[in-house]
């Protein structure tokens, strides 16, 4: 329901520059995620835009209003915490209603909320139980009901999947994907290290390195279009390989990125690059061989099907898609 | 060690145990030299303390083994004059044992509850952050670190009434008349008493509570502040409840120290009728009359009535002193 737009935003903790000038402007209704290694400032950048960090410089609009100076209660904002922030001594109906409570609303429509909230997630039965008695998933689900229950303009979510175990954070993704469905007119902002997430969660990435933004777009155009080795390199699974030196000159370039499902097996004729199969891996539905081409690292080749365990230790020539090639300058920028 | 009953009756015989069975062996290989030495410093002075108080050992007595067994007459004796008089003696029938019950009591209570306050009003500001918390946090100690003799004596001369400099300050502020003797009038002694113990150890109160402060999560005022809660209402909604542990452990320390106080006392106002506690009395008892027999009741009555209160304390406060998980 807003939109929010950061115009030069800087941070400071003393001395130190966490947050370099960030310009962005999230859409209303949008799902936007911050993405980026540990450390590159993404989760002060969402504690800055909740409010609970002041901005050093720089101005905060939630739709066209400056909210600098605006108290967290007070901007219309829920936050999902990493580690759910449920009160322990209190049961889950008093968890998700405890923001209401104290906020002297009538109580039938605390009650109302509270269910539906509850049923929107599926953990109604549960209203009776303590948090210590809920397994994990149950335990977020509880934590995203306490920001749906406050109805809240902007849901803000700091890695709320991190503690979770990986088959949980698949499903646990699926219920936050819920309500953004569910209320498409509620902005979402989502802090995570994990690309996979970003990928999945996300209308717009914002992918942030070191304090400052390295590109913002949905999660095709940084996948196709990386505008830097660094966005490249992060995003994407197996990661993009990368050959410098000869490999690059060839094609005109300082560093050459190719995703490994943009390399093609093929006779020894047609070969770009020939080399050895030094490690392979197994999905199931694919697999990946790693082909020691005389580069510093060996580069991953995708390939669909399961693994024919003959192809360890074979020789094998490559061929890169043309018009799948990046090609990044020496300012590690893509060149043309 | 919870899991034994599934390896008991292991049919492996001689000398191969089960890695169980090694692990409790080393456990208690352990163990023994801490049980030995409990068993010399505790248990047996407790046991000989106990055995004394149903004789009538007296310092004459106590060393060669001459002292009589007498039963309960230490605690409770009837004695049948010659005229048909019935008269009662020993420590249960003792007005002064009685007295000195109820100043026991009364110290605690008052002591323990202004610390517990004092000592969480300190521990909520220690918990801020603020420039120079560290040396603060460590200033705070130094009546805690002061050994009590040294501590009495410099309150005992502060509260003097001819050159004490409270005196003074009241004088000036014109809020008494004339110099009180606060540690020798009846009527003051107890609250001289308080003010030492209360100055002295809430800052122990303060450290137990600022540790359970910090082990509330930062994120549980955070989602507070974004529910936009006032200050208050956290406190008592979330932060209490949450410290509600902490505090008890706290308070129960405090309490087996206030219980069975003596040195400040003892110190501070000597032979003071209205601070006597049951320590002191049974002090003065084995010390002052040597009478080692009803001076070894008093420590067992004492003994008895500090163990009731932390079994009732554990079991009404549902205290879990076993530090198993909460989760």
């Amino acid at each position: 329901m807003a939109n929010i737009t950061l115009k030069a935003v800087r941070k400071s903790f003393g001395s130190f520059e966490v947050i370099k000038g960030i310009d962005l402007e999230i859409r209303k209704g949008e799902f936007m995620v911050f993405v980026g290694p540990s450390g590159c400032g993404k989760s002060t950048l969402l504690r800055l835009i909740s409010g609970l960090e002041e901005i050093t410089s720089g101005d905060l609009m939630f739709d066209d209003a400056r909210v600098n100076n605006v108290i967290p209660s007070e901007r219309g904002i829920a936050m999902v915490f990493q580690s759910y922030v449920l009160y322990p001594h209190m049961k889950v109906y008093d968890n998700l209603a405890f923001g209401m409570k104290l906020g002297k609303r009538d109580k039938s429509e605390i009650d109302t909320r509270v269910r539906k909230a509850a049923e929107m997630l599926q953990i109604d039965h549960l209203l009776d139980r303590l948090p210590r008695q809920l397994s994990g998933g149950q335990r977020q689900r509880v934590a995203i009901g306490r920001a749906i229950v406050r109805d809240p303009r902007v849901f803000l979510f700091d890695e709320p999947l991190s503690n979770l175990d990986a088959a949980l954070r698949v499903a646990t993704r699926l219920e936050i994907a819920k309500p953004h469905h569910d209320m498409n007119d509620v902005t979402m902002i989502y802090v995570t290290h994990d690309q996979v997430e970003a990928m999945t969660l996300a209308d717009r990435i914002c992918v942030l390195r070191d304090g400052v933004v390295e590109q913002v777009g949905t999660p095709a155009e940084l996948y196709e279009k990386p505008n830097s080795v660094f966005v490249a390199g992060f995003i994407g699974s197996p990661k993009m390989n990368f050959l410098t030196g000869t490999f690059a000159d060839a094609v005109g370039c300082t560093t050459l990125g190719i995703r490994a499902e943009h390399i093609d097996i093929v006779d020894q004729a047609d070969a770009t690059w020939t080399g050895t199969v030094v490690h392979a891996e197994d999905l199931g539905s694919d697999h990946f061989l790693f082909v020691d081409i005389g580069a510093d690292e060996p580069v991953v080749v995708r390939r669909s099907g399961k693994l024919d365990t003959g192809m360890l230790g074979q020789v094998v020539s490559l061929r890169p898609q043309a018009e799948n090639l990046h090609r990044f300058g020496p300012d590690d920028k893509p060149l043309g | 060690m919870t899991h034994s009953s599934a390896n008991s009756g292991s049919p492996t015989k001689g000398k191969s145990l089960n890695l169980q069975q090694k692990r409790v062996r080393s456990a208690y290989m352990f163990l023994t030299p801490m049980i030995i030495m409990l068993l010399v410093v505790a248990a047996w002075p407790l046991f000989r303390s106990i055995s004394f108080s149903f004789t009538d050992a007296s310092a004459d007595t106590i060393f060669n083994g001459q002292s009589e067994w007498v039963g309960f007459e230490n605690y409770l004796e009837r004695r049948v004059r010659s005229n048909g008089d019935i008269r009662w003696r020993g420590v249960l029938a003792d007005k002064d044992w009685w007295v000195a019950v109820w100043n026991t009591v009364r110290f605690s209570l008052i002591s323990v509850s202004l610390e517990t306050f004092f000592g969480l009003l300190v521990a909520l500001v220690l918990n801020m952050e603020f420039k120079g918390r560290g040396l603060v946090r460590a200033a705070i100690l130094i009546p805690w670190a002061i050994p009590t003799v040294v501590s009495a004596r410099m309150w005992g001369w502060m509260l003097n009434d001819q050159f004490g400099i409270i005196n003074h300050i009241l004088l000036m502020l014109h809020l008494i008349d004339s110099p009180i003797a606060w540690t020798a009038r009846p009527d003051t002694a107890m609250i001289a008493v308080l003010i030492v113990d209360v100055w002295k150890t809430t800052p122990f109160m303060a450290l137990l509570i600022l540790a359970g402060l910090q082990m509330i999560p930062r994120d549980m005022y955070e989602a507070a502040k974004i529910d936009g809660i006032n200050p208050f209402k956290v406190f008592f909604r979330v932060t209490l409840p949450l410290l509600k542990p902490a505090i008890l452990v706290a308070v129960i320390f405090r309490a087996l120290d206030a219980l069975r106080i003596f040195d400040l006392i003892y110190l501070l106002t000597p032979q003071s009728g209205s601070t006597m506690t049951m320590s002191v009395l049974s002090y003065r008892e084995i010390q002052q009359f040597g009478d080692y027999g009803e001076g070894s009741a008093m420590s067992t009555l004492l003994f008895l009535i500090i163990t009731t209160f932390v079994l009732l304390y554990i079991k009404l406060g549902k205290l879990n002193l076993g530090g198993e998980a909460r989760q």
